[in-house]
């Protein structure tokens, strides 16, 4: 292993700008002449509009334009669109209403979009749009997930009694047969909480109208300029692709909340041209509280059957989803086959067959946020697991251990063909992390302080990779979900690598690097990534779903084959040899059997002057697309163990010890991938332990600050002891599986099963707040007591 | 409209601003230093963070016009020339950082914490005067071995005698 290449832990190249302050976030672009949006937004949950008038505010100081719902409909602006069609089990489609990008007729969630006013200033755009005077009817809202459907309140018309889908997948009679002749049911009720993803960079948009070629340009915290590109210009009609350039520069953290095209983005780039000059706007963080599309909001009852012997027959589960009150871009794939798939788990389970019914609510969008229903699905599957394991009085490691799959590849009842893994060698190395065997001493030290202490497994697995782009397009997905990759090499064999996934704090600039310095044998300095920007990279598909390992990196590998190969022919002109007899390592093209060499840089130069070739019969330059669509899913599979302790007088859970160890198939860069371990069970924390988004019963979010919504901070969090297993993936040439949801996948049921053992209690709500730890911890006391 | 002067990474600079602007929108929009970041515009996230006559302060709620003739240090103003400061550098060497943003903040906050409680900071003193900043990216570990070998360095130890991250592929 090279000291730059493939496995090894290289600093970041990216690092320097952002530790210095150079870094080019969207809200750091100005453009000459730049005016500013301000958005007037919904303070009701659901009302009707009535009327809107603009005349005083249009002529306030500094306005340059008012623009609402009529002006984009004049327009022919079209609404933003859901991009995966799922059906219901009766095979009919799902029900979606409109999602205009400014309200038309209706206001449907606080924070939903009525007009925007752009001014010179920001100042006065905020001005002007306090003194837009709009007549609100006003209706009753409905709320609450779990009785959604059927609520007098309807949100679209199109969807008259909240149902936007009633979906399900697996063999409901198998499942049945398995109940019916189990020894055991375990039965739970859970809620996965409403959350923010909340990436520091608050969402920002630059438009701009170039009128003399006709060009707009959008710059935006996007983690797919592409796919925000053809959204754009094939949905909402704001122009043809080539007339149409979106930069996504840095990206201040994405989590999934900045896949999606939002209302903001389109209007900021389509008022560019109405008011003639460049439209800026940036969210605070509230606006991003109300409007970015919030995480998980499930309702779920679940059942797991086990036999005699403690071996899983089957699972139930019947969850509700909330979608909020539009579709945002991908929601309707989030719950379903983002979710049912992965509850399998690691688990042998013969039969499963999972109902998902969908509804809109007068609350903000819901769509992909980290994970992106695999947490969800992980949570379900590892409560069940782990209160089944209590229920029959074994022990939860054992358990796990015994119903593991152990043979692959493996074909679950829920669609997936599981290809690799060794679930049993993580849960023996996170054992071994966590000092299992010690724990019994560490709880009676606890408890003579008067703390009880719990530890809780989570043995996760995920589906990353989410391909091939035929069987997506099967499954209801509106694109292919490949990636590109173009490797141009300079004369002088530098080289520059476009690709179409997008580094928002994943560090591709780096590990991306690696791949190219290992393969071509060139130093690590020699290589630059270009992502981001639609005029420099042609097509790709971005970043999300730990995908730009596994599919991103697989385009650049396909694409650097090609390079090689076309480097053999013209080595093979200036070596004077055949070209069979060319060899290519270390940077060296040679031939076979003699000293005679030519290294890569000067293999580039051979090939841009094209003096030792006929370039009739062999094209000069050195420069190779690719386009990679991979042939399954991949499975990152671990096992996280979570320690807590608890103080019974104040209801504070600490988190003593985390333990935990992940397969991610082959690493690039050890660091990072331990960076988005870290990163990811922080956030699982969060959910479990600190954050919850909030709505009232009017529809208002009351937790739309930090003040309100309790982010994780440093001292909430302990440090981790990361460990790995590696089974190479075998679907794709590097042997990646992705690690970037793991931690959020893996961290929230590891918090609550360590949780429930610590208080003998069978389940808890996320979040486990001290209000809700105490509570819980008394009703314990007195439980004990009275026993 | 208001006059303001101020020395900003030890450059003097006086301009005329609206009363309403904050300290962190003149430095962003005025002066173009954008390495100073807005994340939550309460105070919460110290994405904001810069040093005022020596201190640290979060700009975005305090009024550029009330800090008149203040000096002021931002991350721009942090390195000594091409040479960066001891925990610039330690956050590059230990991965404390991901996607950029709460970073020049974070850096700010941590020098900040050296010059009130020393050079020898365990972790958990870290944590918890880490408490206004906030990071979704990387769960604060390696922000915190980045802060505490940062400190040591500032002493003038070396970050190489520290222990390195350790990597499980290792």
């Amino acid at each position: 292993m090279s000291a730059t290449g493939i496995g090894a832990a290289v600093r970041r190249k990216e690092d320097h700008r952002f530790i210095t302050g150079q870094g080019r976030y969207t809200d750091d672009v100005n453009r000459p002449g730049q005016a500013y949006a301000y958005f007037l937004r919904s303070p009701h949950a659901h009302a009707k509009i009535k009327s809107i008038d603009t005349k005083a505010a249009a002529g306030m100081p500094g306005v340059l334009g008012i623009f609402t719902g009529a002006d984009l409909a004049a327009d022919k602006i079209g609404g933003l669109i859901c991009g995966w069609m799922i059906h219901n089990k009766d095979g009919s489609p799902m029900r979606a209403g409109p999602h205009p990008a400014l309200a038309q007729g209706k206001v449907r969630y606080v924070g939903d979009h009525v007009a925007v006013v752009v001014a010179e200033t920001l100042a006065q755009a905020r001005d002007a749009a306090e003194a837009i005077a709009v007549d609100y009817q006003e209706l009753p809202a409905v709320v609450d997930t779990a009785t959604a459907i059927g609520a007098k309140t309807v949100v679209h018309d199109e969807a008259p009694d909240n149902s936007v889908f009633n979906w399900h997948l697996g063999d409901k009679d198998a499942t049945e047969k398995a109940f019916q002749a189990a020894r055991h049911v375990t039965k739970l009720d859970l809620v996965n909480n409403r959350l923010v993803p909340n990436a520091m960079e608050p969402r920002a948009a630059v438009g701009d109208y170039d009128a003399g070629e006709g060009i707009f340009t959008l710059y935006t915290t996007s983690q797919n300029p592409h796919v925000a590109r053809l959204v754009l210009s094939a949905f909402i009609g704001i122009a043809p692709e080539n007339k149409l350039r979106v930069i996504a520069p840095d990206v201040g953290g994405g989590f999934g909340s900045k896949i999606f095209i939002y209302a903001e983005e389109t209007v900021c780039v389509w008022a560019a041209k109405k008011v003639g000059r460049p439209v800026k706007w940036t969210a605070d963080r509230t606006e991003a509280f109300l409007s970015d599309a919030h995480g998980r909001d499930h309702v779920t009852h679940a059942e797991l059957a086990t036999d005699a012997e403690g071996r899983i027959l089957g699972m139930r589960v019947k969850t509700t989803a909330n979608l909020g009150a539009y579709l945002s871009t991908f929601a309707s794939s989030v719950p379903t086959y983002l979710y049912a798939p992965l509850l399998s788990g690691q688990y042998d389970i013969p039969a499963i067959y999972c109902e998902v019914d969908a509804v809109y609510t007068n609350t903000a969008p819901v769509d992909a946020y980290r994970g992106a229903g695999r947490p969800e699905a992980t949570f379900v599957v590892e409560r069940l697991v782990e209160v089944t394991a209590r229920q029959l009085g074994k022990d939860p490691a054992k358990f796990r251990m015994q119903n593991y799959i152990k043979k692959f590849p493996h074909q679950t009842p829920v669609i997936m063909m599981y290809d690799t893994g060794n679930y049993g060698a993580s849960l023996k190395k996170a054992l071994e992390i966590i000092d299992y065997k010690g724990l019994g001493k560490r709880k009676r030290d606890s408890a003579r302080n008067g703390k009880l202490r719990g530890i809780g497994f989570s043995s996760y697995i995920e589906a990353c990779g989410i391909a091939p782009s035929a069987a997506v397009g099967s499954l209801g997905a509106g694109v292919g979900l490949w990636e590109s990759a173009e490797v141009r090499v300079n004369p002088i064999g530098t080289v520059e690598v476009l690709t179409g996934s997008h580094s928002h704090g994943q560090g591709h600039e780096t590990t991306f690097a690696q791949l190219v310095s290992d393969r071509l044998g060139i130093p690590i300095d020699n290589v630059s990534i270009v992502h981001g920007d639609t005029d420099k990279v042609q097509m790709g598909m971005g970043t999300y779903g730990s995908r730009s390992g596994a599919v991103g990196m697989s385009a650049i590998f396909k694409a650097l084959d090609k390079v090689i190969a076309k480097g053999k022919k013209v080595a093979a002109h200036v070596l004077e040899a055949d070209e069979a007899d060319i060899d290519f390592a270390d940077g060296h093209f040679s031939v076979k059997g003699t000293d005679r060499k030519l290294d890569f840089g000067s293999c580039a130069l051979q090939a841009y002057v094209a003096h030792k070739f006929n370039g009739q019969e062999l094209e000069p330059g050195l420069k190779e697309g690719a386009f990679y669509d991979p042939t399954n899913f991949t499975f990152p599979a671990g096992v996280h163990i979570c320690e807590v302790e608890i103080d019974p007088d104040t209801g504070v859970t600490r988190i003593e010890r985390w333990a935990a160890v992940d397969d991610f198939g082959n690493v690039i860069n050890p660091m990072i991938v331990e960076g988005q371990v870290h990163g990811g069970i922080a956030q699982g924390v969060g959910q479990a332990l600190l954050e919850g988004a909030r709505y009232n019963a009017d529809g208002q979010l009351v937790t739309a600050s930090f003040m309100d919504y309790t982010m994780p901070r440093a001292d909430d969090l302990p440090s981790f002891d990361v460990g790995m297993t590696v089974t190479p993936c075998p679907s794709n040439p590097l042997g990646i599986k992705g690690c970037g949801e793991a931690g959020a996948i893996a961290s929230p049921p590891a918090v609550i099963n360590a949780i429930t053992d610590a208080l003998g209690h069978e389940d808890i709500a996320m979040p486990a707040t001290p209000q809700a730890v105490w509570r819980a911890a008394q009703k314990s006391i007195s439980r004990q007591a009275a026993e | 409209m208001a006059t303001v002067s101020l020395t900003v990474n030890g450059k003097a600079v006086t301009a005329n601003i609206d009363p309403r602007t904050l300290l962190v929108q003149f430095l962003r929009e005025n002066l173009r230093l954008t390495g100073t970041h807005v994340g939550c515009d309460t105070s919460q996230c110290g994405a904001c963070l810069v040093h005022l006559d020596g201190k640290a302060v979060k700009s975005c709620t305090i009024l550029a016009v009330s800090v008149d003739g203040a000096s002021v240090t931002t991350i721009e103003g942090l390195a000594n020339g091409d040479k960066l400061h001891p925990m610039q550098e330690a956050f590059r060497e230990h991965h404390g950082l991901q996607c950029g943003f709460c970073t020049p903040g974070m850096i700010m906050s941590a020098v900040d914490m050296v010059n009130r409680r020393g050079n020898d900071l365990d972790e958990k003193t870290i944590r918890e005067d880490l408490d206004g900043n906030i990071c979704r990216c990387t769960g604060y570990h390696n922000i915190v071995k980045a802060i505490s070998a940062g400190a040591e360095a500032m002493a003038g130890g070396s970050l190489k005698d520290r222990e390195a991250p350790r990597h499980a592929a290792e």
